[in-house]
């Protein structure tokens, strides 16, 4: 009991803290959308010496812990890549444990003391659902449902995502609006009426505005096929901890390296 | 004048990520560049033992003789570069912003020169993006004349040295001499083939991807294919990127420690490694070019799947 109270006093006090913080953050500009490649489960279950999968189960507690801290900071959009189409190329048993384990975190989402309720998060789930087994269609369509009244914050799910399956999809949808009004003037293709606009409404992750920071974990460089056309202007930003590791302090610089290059970047724009 | 880099191997813990490159045994002495009359003239550099680089550090024929720390094989095929800090490079000097960018097309002719010595196959830069136009009116006329001067001076060079030039972006909006130019470029290196040079001018990742989709939504109102036809590949064929059999580029350099890519190749980027230079970028030159293909080299690409 005594170890519970204690617990929670922590608890609380770091909370307290991270509230001085964001005062103190939010004089500067602030990222409204904060997006995750959470890189190096595996590789920390490695090096722990865990057995396999639970590498994944560590990652879900940082995330736990991240969404937490995000909402705190009245960060309203997250996006976070939790499995790319390129990830089922992966062993079959991996593959399985992976879909599980999101099964059952979906499923959690919804229930009541989960976080999602206690910050008024209205849940997205991007990419090819059409792609996944039956039960973890339905359950992402039933957080999907029951979240659809919150509007505090944002949370986008990309499962089953890559961006160019995203690209191509949005350019299916659009020759397809397009088929009967399309103007046959071929000599001029900028008289063609489809623009930026036109794919961009039919993007899965139209839903949200364009992310300001990818964090991407683990030291790695690279997109991976993740919000290729919304990161045009993002700031990449790809500190060297392990996602499972990773902590407040990281979100931090993240967004300290953010309010570094806003100055900068909004000279450029006001070029533009 | 000259000046010491002595490489060391720097944290990988909480830094936001650069580089990660094994230290360089090397000393390397780096005199200014203004030295340099080519790039191929690098044997000012001096190894530890004081002994100058043997006469193979030139390319010779075929072979790409690659500087020690290099791999052959983990050599990347095609290298994307924004070519950001000319501006920066000028103020910091005091110097007008026109020799910025002068010094910058210096940058670029050693990276190219490079590109052929180590057998990179296609280098695609950032010469202008479409989001560039609202600058002031005098800077991108002095940007599009010197983009039609070096094409001139080194229009010759490129054909001797067996460089194939390539533009994307929508050349219509340059003034006519210019595409002119830049079509008989085209045409005349047509058939080169140790290094594609990709230059792109008037830009943009997202209306690359919007003019593919008008092309095909163009087929389809013709009848040739389906919506549903439509797939990731169909979309890969009609960008702008087609010109080449390798559109993706294996590793992005930018430089100027900006941590963006700022519209460039977005679809291309897909699996691409990233490398954020901090140096300016005509001040890149041949240490810096290693380093990034250094930690190139370092790096484990999975594309999604696992390493075994």
């Amino acid at each position: 009991m005594e170890i519970l109270r204690a617990t929670q006093l922590f608890e609380g006090l770091g909370s307290f803290l991270r509230r001085c913080l964001f005062s103190v953050l939010s004089v500067g500009p602030f990222p409204r959308h904060i997006a995750f490649i959470m890189d190096g489960n595996r590789r920390f279950a490695k090096n722990q010496n865990l057995e396999q999968g639970s590498g994944h189960k560590a990652g879900y507690s940082a995330l736990m812990n991240m969404l937490k801290y995000c909402y705190e900071l009245e960060v309203k959009y997250i996006t976070i890549y939790a499995f790319s189409i390129e990830n089922f190329k992966r062993r079959p048993e991996e593959v399985e444990s992976t879909m599980k384990l999101m099964l059952e975190k979906i499923e959690a989402l919804v229930e009541e003391k989960s976080i999602v309720n206690r910050y008024g998060v209205r849940v997205y789930f991007i990419g090819n659902l059409s792609l996944l087994s039956e039960p973890v269609k339905l359950a992402a369509k039933r957080a999907m449902d029951a979240t659809s009244g919150n509007s505090k914050a944002v949370l986008l799910i990309c499962i089953a995502y890559t961006s160019t399956d995203e690209i191509m999809h949005a350019v299916e949808e659009t020759c397809k609006e397009k088929k009967d009004g399309l103007r046959v003037d071929r000599t001029d293709e900028n008289e063609s009426n489809i623009g930026v606009m036109d794919i961009e409404k039919h993007m899965y992750m139209a839903v949200a505005p364009d992310p300001d920071i990818i964090i991407r974990t683990s030291g790695e460089t690279r997109l991976s096929n993740f919000l290729l056309w919304q990161s045009a202007s993002t700031l990449l930003y790809s500190p060297g901890v392990l996602w499972p590791e990773i902590g407040f302090r990281h979100l931090v610089k993240a967004i300290m390296e953010y309010q570094r290059n806003f100055a900068y970047l909004e000279k450029k724009q006001k070029l533009c | 004048m000259a000046f010491l880099s002595l490489h060391l191997n720097p944290s990988l813990s909480s830094s936001p990520l650069r580089i990660r490159c094994a230290p360089r045994r090397s000393l390397v002495i780096k005199l200014p560049s203004q030295v340099f009359s080519s790039a191929t003239a690098s044997g000012n550099d001096v190894m530890l033992n004081g002994t100058p680089p043997p006469p193979s550090h030139y390319a010779d024929g075929n072979s790409a003789v690659l500087p020690p720390g290099l791999l052959r094989e983990l050599m990347p095929r095609h290298v994307a570069i924004i070519m950001d800090g000319n501006r920066r490079w000028a103020r910091m000097r005091g110097l007008p912003v026109g020799l910025g960018y002068e010094a910058g097309v210096r940058a670029l002719r050693r990276t190219v020169e490079l590109c052929c010595k180590w057998d990179v196959r296609v280098l695609t830069v950032f010469a202008f993006s479409s989001d560039n136009w609202f600058r002031p009116k005098v800077e991108t006329d002095f940007l599009m004349g010197l983009l039609e001067r070096g094409l001139r001076n080194e229009l010759q060079r490129f054909v001797r040295e067996d460089v194939r030039i390539s533009l994307i972006g929508d050349s219509s909006k340059l003034l006519k001499p210019l595409q002119v130019l830049l079509a008989d470029a085209m045409e005349i290196t047509k058939n080169n083939s140790r290094l594609h040079l990709i230059i792109a001018v008037n830009y943009s990742g997202q209306s690359d991807m919007v003019q593919a989709c008008q092309k095909l939504a163009l087929k389809v109102k013709d009848g040739l294919i389906e919506p549903e036809d439509i797939n990731e590949f169909s979309v890969e064929r009609e960008l702008e990127t087609n010109c080449t059999d390798f559109p993706y580029p294996d590793l992005l350099i930018r430089t100027s420690g900006e941590l963006r890519i700022s519209n460039f190749l977005l679809w291309q980027l897909a699996y691409t490694e990233l490398y954020f230079a901090d140096s300016l970028w005509p001040d890149f030159g041949e240490d810096e070019f290693l380093e990034a293909l250094c930690s190139f080299q370092k790096r484990q690409r999975r594309y999604g799947g696992r390493n075994s």
